[in-house]
């Protein structure tokens, strides 16, 4: 603090409180619409103490939208885009920064563009794709008439189908389809010091071993910030778990919280509503507040 | 930037990129090639043949009123959503950044919402401005019909807005407290000296300094009004009441996966990305020129 300005400190304070009450106003109405009683709950106004029915509208949330499994399914998702972005954006960040080979900035800018086009608004085709992944390779085939020359020489039709509907794969694959992490990386290894690759080097050792041994341990920050934001982003994704889960088994935490809108009809059961909603939120908010250091962190190294 | 030091061998480099190259060929490229093929022709919603037909898709599109009550609808949802959760997160980043008593408990708490699933909070605001229970519901008793998103337009549009907004003022707030703490303090200290009060010293040194923020979250605001506000429609809205909410991704979903016209939905796919695409170079064109950059 610069100088005394206790009015001003006063409206600061004043201010601030209001933003803090306006962040964490909706998760305290939840967690209190959560505890009451159908009758409770729609009343207005509803009762700002919480009612005593909590651990049961819990149960109840938890089995009418079967939230056990859902959960499972919304971590492995998660998880598995989590581990694959870590990975596979460290091997193209080595590749794009350590190495000199014709075409490597043709690479740089295939991967960069993905970063325009989110997956919201290609939805229709890449569904497409999911639904039988192999479709593209099977058309250029067709067209450069390799499929035709296989079919003359072996007489077996070339019909190439896999179709990762309803499969975590088919989940995870097309998130993991994006440039965020690439660019983290890529920022890290061009401020490792030169000498550190020419001792390695001088030490014999090839590319593979100065990835592994020196680069990957140096990066586990950003391996964590990197992490901790794309583990919270595939958990909360939405559309595209919406599409391609027409089964129930491999649907997510997030997309069950359909099943909870009380319909028109009937009494509106908004403590059932609000106490899934509690458990959908709890994970991503737990995850916030206990790697808080790395989220910002992450969000504001893959952003730039 | 470039290494001075690198690795011989390309070939292993190069192997290196592949598995990223193939994911985004297959997930990326395809489709999106795939959108703009499908944009130009007449595509069966059971596979089989389709017949070219040119930009007759854009056309019957863009003589769709629906249509454009949709961009109207996505256009008033970004403008109003960025504003309000831009403001709101500066005035809190920069009052944080006075670093009173508390400040770290508010560095903590403000950036929370933006961890949660759109579709969850979108529940969570649905119940908190449902008409018959929740508050706005205190509000109607007091002033009957006064606020009914499920028949008011308006409303439903507010409610939408709402819920995106507290979102992303957690998110913009950590920008701009990671912005405003980047100015040296002595700036602000030297500035005091010469007797600056603190609003002086805030649109004088504070806000010119972090116009580049400003500028980088403008875009990525508006950008992701277009995107995240799916989850929310879809909980809220359905695109509801009358398609007062039938906002522009919802729209594609809506009519491609509900209305099978894959070609349509392509088509407006296409225009989307345009639409994003022409954003982003207008706000560089235009706005970056009043920014100051370090």
């Amino acid at each position: 603090m610069v100088e005394r300005t206790p009015i001003l400190n006063f409206f600061t304070h004043v201010i601030l409180f209001a933003g803090f009450v306006f962040c964490v106003a909706p998760f305290v109405i939840v967690a209190i619409a959560a505890s009451h009683n159908l009758k409770d709950v729609n009343d207005v106004p509803m009762s700002l103490l919480p009612g005593s029915d909590f651990w049961v509208n819990i149960k109840t949330a938890w089995t009418t939208a079967d939230l056990g499994p859902k959960l499972f399914n919304s971590f492995v998702m998660a998880a598995g885009v989590a581990a694959g972005k870590v990975i596979i954006s460290a091997l193209t960040a080595f590749s794009i920064v350590y190495f000199r080979y014709p075409g490597r900035m043709l690479i740089f800018w295939l991967i960069f563009v993905t970063l325009m086009l989110p997956l919201e608004v290609r939805i229709v085709p890449t569904y497409a794709v999911v639904a039988n992944v192999l479709s593209p390779y099977q058309a250029i085939m067709d067209v450069t008439g390799i499929s035709w020359l296989i079919e003359k020489i072996s007489g077996v039709q070339v019909s190439l189908s896999l179709g990762l509907l309803n499969s975590y794969t088919g989940l995870i694959m097309p998130l993991i389809a994006t440039a965020t992490g690439t660019f983290l990386y890529r920022q890290f290894f061009l401020t490792v010091p030169d000498e550190l690759t020419e001792a390695a080097r001088m030490d014999g050792a090839g590319a593979l071993r100065f990835f592994v041994d020196i680069l990957l341990p140096l990066s586990r920050n950003n391996m964590a910030a990197l992490g901790t934001i794309m583990f919270l982003w595939a958990w909360n994704q939405y559309v595209w778990p919406l599409l391609i889960t027409t089964d129930q088994s491999h649907a997510t935490a997030v997309t069950e919280l359909k099943q909870l809108i009380p319909n028109v009809g009937g009494a509106p059961e908004w403590h059932i509503a609000m106490a899934g909603t509690l458990i959908v939120m709890l994970p991503p908010l737990i995850v916030v507040v206990l790697m808080q250091r790395w989220f910002v962190r992450g969000l504001i190294a893959t952003e730039k | 930037m470039e290494k001075r030091v690198t690795f011989g061998k390309w070939t292993i480099g190069i192997l290196f990129a592949v598995p990223q190259l193939i994911l985004i060929f297959t997930f990326f490229y395809w489709p999106a090639g795939q959108a703009v093929y499908w944009s130009l022709t007449l595509q069966q919603p059971w596979g089989g043949g389709n017949i070219w037909v040119g930009l007759d898709n854009f056309r019957s599109i863009l003589a769709n009123a629906d249509y454009w009550n949709s961009i109207t609808a996505s256009l008033t949802f970004a403008a109003i959503s960025t504003g309000l959760a831009m403001v709101i997160a500066l005035v809190l980043a920069t009052l944080t950044d006075r670093q009173l008593a508390g400040s770290r408990l508010y560095r903590v708490v403000l950036i929370w919402p933006y961890g949660i699933a759109a579709p969850a909070l979108a529940l969570a605001f649905r119940f908190i401005l449902a008409p018959e229970a929740g508050f706005m519901a205190a509000v109607n008793k007091f002033w009957p019909g006064f606020w009914d998103p499920g028949l008011n337009g308006a409303d439903a549009m507010a409610s939408v807005i709402v819920a995106f907004s507290w979102k992303y003022v957690g998110y913009n707030f950590i920008f701009f407290l990671a912005a405003l703490q980047a100015i040296p303090r002595s700036l602000i200290e030297a500035a005091a000296m010469d007797g600056s009060g603190v609003i002086r010293r805030f649109w004088d040194i504070q806000f010119p300094l972090i116009t580049p923020t400003i500028f980088f979250l403008l875009v990525i605001n508006i950008t992701e009004s277009f995107q995240d506000s799916f989850g929310i429609v879809d909980i809220m809205t359905a695109g509801g009441p009358a398609n007062a909410t039938n906002l522009m991704v919802y729209k594609i979903y809506s009519d491609g996966f509900r209305g099978l016209d894959y070609s349509g939905a392509a088509a407006q796919s296409i225009i989307l990305m345009l639409l994003i695409i022409l954003l982003t170079i207008v706000q560089f064109r235009f706005i970056e020129r009043r920014v100051h950059y370090r």
